[in-house]
């Protein structure tokens, strides 16, 4: 989990230029990080190349959508490292 | 190319969906209002137009790759870089192919070649539903005319 979320924030403060230092795991990308779609959408790049995996971003974002999950379930760092090491998981199975 | 309807590839060349590989053929007007004003006595195709020209040489890859089902949308650009000038009654080679398939996105690497390396850049496309039908049966018509649909092998009426 650490050593995930030490990665994301390295993706995150490199691709959007937010200082490495403010990102902490209870952080909501959108709301307190104020990263829009697009550099979002470079992040997931990002992240699917580093661990070799495809965060299946439309399906998160149709389930906020149709209220089946809250935007804090994908959005706050620490529940999205968690996503990643299950996504890690499953690829490694 | 029709400049002014922001139809940049005249011809599919090649597709290769196992690859993720698309070669196009883009050929520049000999003229064009763009000219009059790019550049008075100096005419060269503008540097966006030429991205563009890579957009939609992705654009139709992945429409390609994903049987012409849903639509890629030009959102991003890094890396560009115009290595000489392109001049009126240019034939183009266009390639693109894919970098990364993402969920809901697809970054792709694109160059532009005529006697040697032309432009190249790395583009990322949102993949969304046809959010019109006059745009999806539109695109099909080109997919048809441009062949991509035959190199795909599926015609451009079975697809959905």
């Amino acid at each position: 989990m650490s050593s995930t979320f030490d990665i994301v924030a390295d993706v995150i403060s490199e691709t959007s230029e937010i200082p490495r230092e403010k990102i902490t795991p209870e952080m909501h990308a959108i709301d307190d990080l104020g990263i829009d779609s697009l550099d979002f959408l470079d992040i997931v790049f990002a992240l699917d190349k580093k661990f070799g995996i495809k965060i299946p971003l439309e399906q998160w974002t149709q389930e906020v959508n149709a209220g089946k999950a809250s935007v804090e379930e994908y959005f706050v760092l620490k529940n999205l490292c968690a996503h990643i090491d299950e996504l890690i998981a499953k690829k490694n199975a | 190319m029709r400049l002014e309807y922001f139809q940049m590839i005249d011809s599919v060349v090649a597709f290769d969906a196992a690859a993720g590989t698309i070669h196009a053929k883009a050929n520049v007007p000999e003229t064009s209002p763009v000219f009059e004003g790019h550049f008075p006595g100096y005419p060269i195709m503008p540097g966006v137009l030429l991205i563009e020209t890579m957009a939609q040489a992705s654009g139709f890859l992945i429409l390609g790759m994903n049987g012409l089902t849903r639509m890629p949308f030009f959102m991003g650009v890094q890396k560009a870089k115009f290595r000489k000038f392109v001049g009126p009654g240019t034939v183009l080679d266009v390639h693109a192919r894919i970098e990364h398939d993402g969920s809901g996105f697809t970054v792709t690497k694109a160059r532009i070649e005529h006697d040697g390396p032309v432009c190249d850049a790395e583009l990322t496309l949102r993949i969304m539903d046809f959010p019109a039908e006059e745009l999806r049966t539109s695109l099909l018509e080109r997919a048809a005319t441009m062949g991509l649909s035959q190199a795909i092998g599926a015609g451009a009426g079975e697809a959905t």
